[in-house]
């Protein structure tokens, strides 16, 4: 993998490790949204809500585009798409592995099962 | 492809992959599955890959060391050491592959906790550099990428709808 595309995951994974930055992200996904619109549903101010899309800008997750005087804000894809692609395919991986590990864990807790209690002496 | 829906995986930090996945088993079993050479043979490994030689000396300062076979006749061996073991909430180690691409050690921490027969495995597994954890995530896993990107949509529509699992 390329610096390029390593500092790029670095980037988007740094800006999806907050709340309210996940929370903008799932907002634009349904739509484009100005920064009053995107600051409607949180309790904190428009400045803080820029500065959390400033960092999602960076991490190429958002841009703002011009239009007359708004600059409503979109969720770009192509990041989000690396970013799951990267842990995707480590995922499978360990889900295959634990699928079989389901399986002899199934086996083992029968036998658990089927190992008759130690005699008490009395019957 | 199903996708195991049990299974989680965040990779947060710049240098930390953790794991979280529940097993319908007493944490005794799980963690004697992950200590117990016959047992990791068993169930160990993935797409072709599978474990032939595994030794496993579970105290504190003992070693461990695995060697799997997989496709095209490839050969991979990792190995460590113990530091620490407690049967059956915990046991931490350390890992290196023996051709590694990366310098350093990962340190690798699994916690099992046991709520009414089920167990949660949460596995962290700490990279020595950023650059590793971007390495280890490419190797040996060679297939599988493609099907991630369907997977977008279904990203997407967690974050806009949290409380819905499958809209």
């Amino acid at each position: 993998m390329s610096t390029a595309t390593a500092e790029r995951l670095d980037a988007t994974f740094a800006a999806l490790a907050d709340p309210t930055r996940r929370a903008i992200v799932a907002r634009l996904a349904a739509g484009d949204a100005t920064v009053t619109e995107l600051a409607a549903p949180f309790a904190i101010s428009q400045p803080a809500i820029s500065k959390h899309l400033k960092v999602l800008e960076r991490a190429g997750l958002v841009t703002r585009t011009r239009e007359a005087q708004r600059r409503p804000c979109r969720l770009e894809a192509a990041p989000l798409r690396d970013a799951t692609a990267w842990l995707a395919n480590y995922r499978d991986y360990w889900g295959e592995s634990y699928a079989q590990l389901d399986a002899l864990l199934a086996d083992l807790t029968a036998d658990d099962k089927a190992t008759p209690p130690p005699p008490d002496g009395a019957s | 492809m199903s996708t195991d829906q049990r299974l989680h995986v965040t990779a947060p930090g710049d240098r930390e992959i953790v794991m979280s996945r529940t097993f319908d088993a007493p944490a005794h079993l799980v963690f004697d599955a992950l200590t117990t050479p016959d047992l990791l043979a068993r169930w160990y490994g993935a797409r072709g890959w599978r474990l032939v030689a595994c030794s496993v000396d579970l105290r504190v300062g003992g070693r461990w060391r695995f060697v799997s076979h997989g496709p095209d006749d490839a050969e991979m061996a990792q190995s460590g050491t113990y530091r620490e073991v407690e049967r059956p909430s915990r046991l931490v180690y350390t890992e290196a592959f023996d051709d590694q691409s990366y310098p350093g050690e990962t340190l690798i921490a699994h916690d099992l906790t046991e709520l009414a027969a089920t167990t949660t495995l949460t596995s962290t597994l700490r990279y020595a550099t950023p650059e590793a954890r971007e390495i280890v995530l490419r190797y040996p896993m060679t297939r599988g990428v493609g099907q991630a990107y369907d997977r977008l949509d279904a990203v997407l529509a967690g974050l806009a709808h949290p409380q819905k699992e499958h809209p």
